[in-house]
């Protein structure tokens, strides 16, 4: 039980590789910054890997418990255990969140495709950041998000996988600017922050109302009340928690209408697109409903949105992904139109379908930003598809693994994206019960999309013509050992992590679901209710599989041989359609128009900068006005004050009586003129005066 | 030549008092005005011994207190002098006119 015991210490290593890039990293070597951030990385993979090989055994041991639980302190809240607040029925309720983490099969499962992609990613960039400047900045800030990442999935209460939260937001926020010499970077940072903090408002709101409701923030506990049947199933108040949590879910994984931030990251550094924008932090959103998934169950119609918000996201992605032309860019929002496939699939109920995914498309999507990264590595910063082709002679390596991936995510069989994303097909399918069912309907246009535009990616890439000009084709290369070896892990991974979920219709035990199966209770799986119609199941997946297969050939006939003047099918066909799909349906000037305010609207000007306009001139208009109106009053007053003073008290008051005084004591005054001798002789003749008078009278 | 009486000294008294009273009023400068004032002083002790000749010693002993007098008066007038020669640099008693309103 070493590693469960000692799960606290898996964010811990890459908090200390952190520190020491922090600290030190500017003296390292370029050598000893890749040993100590790799080695890090590698320290929680093997933690990870032995914490979930020690999992059954101590879930057999404690059938009882959702997972194994630990604590270090306490860190937010009422440590002593007294009630510091009341909850919605008026019962005191202790508010607090431990430094607590939690290892049940859902974070097992994360925290191992987070740790396994994270440090095939971390080997990927020693070679791809080689003549980087900011070396170990890069790699300090990829161990912090580790660390962040490592935190949120290991949380045992919502606050502390808040924490987690904000710091994968932070790194990615970090990350996206890199190239901080570069404006596009820094505004696709702050547009990838900024965004995520709607979604982050909303957390916080669900988080509360979740304390509200239930008294407390852990996660065991609010499972174990919400499946305790104190709440009925449609609470209002759940539904508004739930809903909430989904906000933030639609920040952090981008989905519809907060997905915008996604393709402009692609600014950063191609591993970080990878780690970060493809595989990791945007699934954080999945793992945040996942968890609370029996609080979604109460409230059917947060599910629905949920399914609703996925499908649509799905969809909207994938149609714009078929124009794109920057090869980053397709992969962006490719990842965009998967992660919605994740939501309809928890939407629908099907959790362990969502997570499977997740975990697949980890390794699939991984290896496409890696191998993508390869080819704009040969091709010297190019990211263009129009300037490239004919690579796949040239770098072999990038080519097998990338053709292996795309067919992974087109869902061909036996890789991993079939069954997982077939799993889903085939639960949101069920899910209509018998009634049209528009959701797999989106599904199964996603997916014939998906087969599309990933064909066209390879295609242009690696087939028909070389269009890039002399000088680049001169300096193509296969990149160095340290990039493909980790491209040919993830591509085996890709091919054989689908086996794991098996389904029970081709006559395999879905280990997977088995595996989850503690975590989302038996009532969280609503009943099958064409349960064993595998004749169906197999029907739908030949349907998909064909789908797939017509979208690789139509992708093929367009641009299977694509020469320097080859034609966009969709541009030849419905140029308006065209046009609306290669600016992503206008969404982000809408956004400036509506709601970052940087467009006007005719003259007026709405959204934030609107509103800060309209509180500036509130402010300098309103507000100074009556600040200044007061002190204008008041200057007013105090002139008819002075005046007051200056001539009625001082001048009548004061100095009055001293004029008075003054005219008075003239005829005084005058008597006094100051020589001595004259008032001597005024005596003296007074005297003289009185001496006759008395002598001679 | 009659005898010398009462009245010759009354008379010198008088005249020397007059002289005094003449040489307060005139003069400007104070250390003449202070003199003039001993005259006074004088023309008033000649009386008494005079007096004294005729009536006892009493007009004597009288005649001493004022000599006393005269001569603390001259040494706080000569001190205000001085201090007011430290001033103005003068000793006319017509430029004295500093409590003049």
């Amino acid at each position: 039980m070493f590693f469960l015991e000692h799960i606290w210490l898996i964010p811990l290593f890459p908090a200390c590789g952190a520190a020491v890039m922090f600290f030190f990293g500017r003296k390292l070597q370029k050598q000893s910054v890749s040993a100590v951030c790799v080695l890090a990385v590698l320290l929680t993979f093997v933690m990870a890997l032995g914490a979930l090989l020690e999992y059954p055994s101590y879930a057999k041991a404690n059938p009882d418990k959702l997972g194994y639980e630990t604590t270090l302190y306490t860190w937010l809240g009422s440590d002593s255990g007294l009630p510091n607040y009341l909850t919605h029925d008026g019962k005191p309720a202790a508010l607090r969140a431990d430094a607590g983490f939690l290892f049940d099969p859902l974070s097992g499962i994360w925290l191992l495709f987070v740790t396994g992609v994270g440090t095939l990613i971390h080997i990927y960039s020693t070679g791809y950041m080689a003549h980087e400047g900011g070396y170990y900045r890069f790699f300090g800030y990829l161990n912090l998000f580790m660390f962040s990442m490592l935190t949120l999935i290991l949380a045992n209460n919502y606050a502390l996988m808040f924490v987690g939260w904000e710091g994968v937001g932070l790194c990615s926020f970090l990350l996206i600017g890199f190239y901080f010499q570069r404006k596009s970077a820094g505004d696709a940072a702050n547009k990838a922050f900024i965004t995520n903090r709607i979604g982050d408002a909303g957390f916080i709101l669900g988080l509360l109302t979740i304390a509200w409701l239930f008294g407390s923030i852990q996660f065991t506990k609010v499972t174990e009340i919400a499946r305790s049947g104190q709440f009925a199933i449609g609470d209002h108040w759940i539904t508004i928690a739930t809903l909430m949590l989904f906000i933030g879910a639609c920040g952090k994984s981008a989905q519809l209408p907060l997905y915008v931030w996604l393709p402009d990251a692609m600014e950063g550094p191609t591993p970080v697109s990878a780690l970060i924008h493809a595989a990791t932090m945007v699934t954080a959103g999945v793992y945040m409903v996942a968890r609370s998934n029996a609080l979604f169950i109460l409230a059917p119609t947060s599910m629905k949105t949920v399914a609703i918000v996925g499908a649509l996201t799905a969809i909207f992605a994938a149609s714009i992904g078929l124009v794109q032309n920057d090869i980053k860019r397709v992969l962006a929002y490719s990842t965009v139109s998967q992660l919605g496939y994740m939501f309809l699939a928890l939407g629908v109920g099907a959790f362990a379908a969502g997570v499977f995914h997740v975990f697949t498309h980890a390794f699939f999507k991984a290896l496409l930003f890696l191998g993508a990264g390869s080819v704009i590595h040969a091709m010297s910063g190019e990211q263009d598809m129009r300037s490239m082709g004919h690579l796949g002679g040239k770098i072999p390596v990038t080519f097998k693994t990338m053709a292996i991936a795309t067919l992974a995510i087109a869902g061909i069989p036996p890789l991993a994206g079939f069954f997982s994303k077939d799993e889903i097909l085939w639960r949101s399918w069920l899910h209509a019960e018998g009634s049209f069912p528009y959701l797999w309907t989106i599904g199964f246009v996603t997916a014939l999309m998906t087969a599309f535009y990933m064909g066209r990616l390879v295609f242009l890439t690696f087939y028909g013509q070389p269009r890039m000009s002399h000088d680049v084709e001169h300096h193509i290369h296969e990149s160095p050992k340290s990039m493909t070896v980790p491209l040919i892990i993830l591509a085996f991974c890709s091919v054989t992590a689908g086996w794991l979920g098996w389904p029970a219709s081709l006559g395999g035990s879905n280990h997977f679901e088995h595996f989850l199966e503690p975590v989302f209770s038996a009532e969280s799986e609503p009943s099958h209710p064409v349960e064993g119609n595998r004749e169906l199941e197999i029907g739908l997946m030949l349907v998909s599989v064909a789908a797939a297969c017509a979208g690789g050939g139509l992708a093929w006939r367009s641009y299977g041989k694509a020469g320097k003047d080859y034609q966009e099918p969709i541009a030849a066909t419905a140029p308006p359609v065209y046009n609306t799909l290669l600016n992503k349906y206008y969404v982000d000037e809408a956004y400036d128009y509506a709601f970052t305010g940087r467009k006007k609207v005719g003259p007026v000007r709405l959204g934030a900068m609107g509103l800060g306009e309209a509180s500036s001139w509130f402010d300098s208009r309103i507000l100074d006005g009556l600040v200044n109106g007061a002190g204008w009053m008041t200057r007013a007053f105090s002139s008819v004050s002075k005046w007051f003073d200056k001539w009625i008290i001082d001048g009548v008051g004061v100095n009055g009586p001293a004029m008075l005084a003054r005219v008075m004591s003239y005829p005084a005054r005058a008597l006094q003129w100051g020589l001595v001798q004259w008032y001597a002789l005024v005596m003296v003749v007074g005297l003289v005066g009185f001496v006759y008078y008395y002598a001679f009278r | 030549m009659a005898e010398i009486g009462i009245l010759h000294y009354l008379i010198v008294a008088a005249l020397l008092f007059i002289l005094g009273v003449i040489g307060v009023l005139t003069r400007r400068n104070v250390v003449i005005v202070l003199m003039s004032i001993e005259l006074i002083l004088n023309a008033v002790n000649l009386n008494l011994v005079a007096f004294s000749r005729m009536w006892g010693l009493h007009g004597q002993v009288f005649s001493i207190f004022v000599i006393t007098d005269a001569a603390a008066e001259a040494a706080v007038g000569l001190g205000i002098l001085i201090a007011f020669f430290r001033n103005k640099e003068t000793v006319n008693v017509d430029e004295v006119d500093l409590m003049k309103w």
